[in-house]
């Protein structure tokens, strides 16, 4: 997923300024859209806009500076179908847990069970976190939709990990 | 903060095929009052035999048990039973619901035997219902109810007493998210109310919430870990680390 993806697609719905997509962007995520960086919808409007999929135009405003209005050009337009119609899913596979596991358990360097649990505390206070923003949100909000998606995903995780723990433990029952 | 549960040493025996196995093995355990424990561990590492050590189900070998200030594990069956009664809530699995009674009548019998009247048991029995989303159930039997509201009925049941201590094994194993919500909002009030819950479950929804985990192998505790509070954002969402990508 690219940033740019994500902008074409908040101008997809009608021209608008960057502050205005900004707010759009906040409002889809949540409390997830605090770790977003408030000047990269900025910086990627005049990146799309060198890339002719947006076009600027200035609008006179009466107090303050003109403010530029966003548009999106017939080929954004294209590539905000080509996004919709793209099956890529980020992949969570935990690859490098499950190697760290399998090194651990070869060299003895630590014990396995011990690293599983770790970790699974580690996930259960993200999962925690989770659950405390989850509180706060209207349950109804695209915002928290999301944080249940993110807390499905850790829960899998925890079970994956509770998974591993079992069996370790029968290896080494036998 | 009170002590409300305490455990010294607390070991139980099952015959094995050579030397028997140590379901609990040393067990030292403090419960403060508001204060929730969540026990993991893998399966047979001795959790549900503790939970039944501490509340009584079954009885310790050697070791010490302290509830609510009194020592409990030398009491005879009889006495243990009435001091469980009014003191311990048990949310298992199996949920041993009266089969001739209705829903409310199974949640208040607790409350009518340790002398509560019945309009003080009813109104409190339906306020539990309520809560946990299944007052319209209240006058069917258990065989007219889902598994999840059977379930929820066994919550309200070991509530109504408001125990010293509340002791669940899986106790969101068949419910929805919503009804465990519903549950996991019911607890967080125990603990504001000063009762101390202790509970065993693969869900990682419901052991987030402990205040503390502790960590079972082979019968013997071998962590314990505060989990605290935390509301940092930056990172917590994976995905959107991805976002600041350029393709």
């Amino acid at each position: 997923m690219s940033m740019r993806d994500v902008v074409l697609s908040l101008l997809a719905k009608e021209p608008a300024h960057g502050y205005e997509l900004r707010q759009r962007l906040a409002q889809a995520l949540g409390p997830a859209g605090g770790a977003l960086n408030p000047g990269q919808v900025y910086v990627t409007l005049s990146r799309l806009e060198r890339a002719g999929l947006v076009e600027a135009r200035e609008v006179a405003q009466p107090s303050q500076p003109d403010k530029k209005v966003y548009e999106l050009t017939a080929a954004g337009l294209e590539r905000v179908m080509d996004w919709f119609n793209d099956l890529t899913w980020s992949k969570v596979a935990p690859l490098e847990f499950h190697l760290k596991l399998v090194a651990a358990a070869a060299t003895r360097l630590t014990d396995p069970v011990a690293l599983v649990d770790s970790q699974r505390l580690e996930l259960l206070r993200e999962l925690r976190q989770l659950q405390e923003l989850a509180l706060r949100e209207s349950p109804d909000s695209d915002g928290a939709l999301l944080l249940e998606g993110a807390s499905l995903r850790l829960q899998a995780d925890i079970r994956w990990l509770e998974v591993c723990q079992q069996r370790i433990v029968e290896r080494e029952a036998r | 903060m009170s002590m409300v549960l305490e455990a010294r040493g607390l070991v139980r025996r099952y015959p094995g095929d050579g030397a028997p196995i140590r379901a609990v093995d040393g067990v030292d355990l403090v419960v403060e009052a508001g204060e929730a424990v969540s026990v993991m561990g893998p399966s047979g590492c001795g959790k549900s035999t503790l939970l039944h050590l501490l509340g009584g189900l079954e009885r310790p070998d050697a070791g010490e048990l302290y509830l609510g200030g009194a020592r409990v594990d030398g009491l005879s069956e009889t006495r243990w039973a009435v001091f469980r009664r009014r003191n311990v809530g048990f949310v298992f699995q199996a949920f041993h619901l009266v089969d001739e009674l209705t829903a409310v009548e199974n949640v208040e019998l607790p409350a009518l035997l340790v002398g509560v009247s019945r309009r003080a048991a009813r109104h409190r029995a339906m306020e539990l219902l309520e809560r946990l989303g299944v007052a319209e159930r209240a006058g069917r039997l258990p065989d007219h109810l889902s598994g999840g509201e059977r379930q929820r009925v066994a919550v309200a049941r070991a509530l109504i007493n408001q125990p010293l201590v509340v002791l669940a094994d899986e106790p969101t194993g068949n419910l929805d998210s919503r009804a465990t919500g519903d549950i996991l909002r019911l607890f967080g009030e125990l603990a504001r109310a000063g009762q101390a819950l202790l509970l065993v479950t693969h869900d990682a929804r419901v052991a987030s919430t402990a205040d503390r985990l502790l960590t079972m192998r082979d019968g013997a505790i071998v962590a314990q870990t505060r989990l605290g509070a935390g509301t940092s954002v930056a990172g917590l969402l994976a995905g959107l680390a991805e976002l600041g990508g350029e393709r």
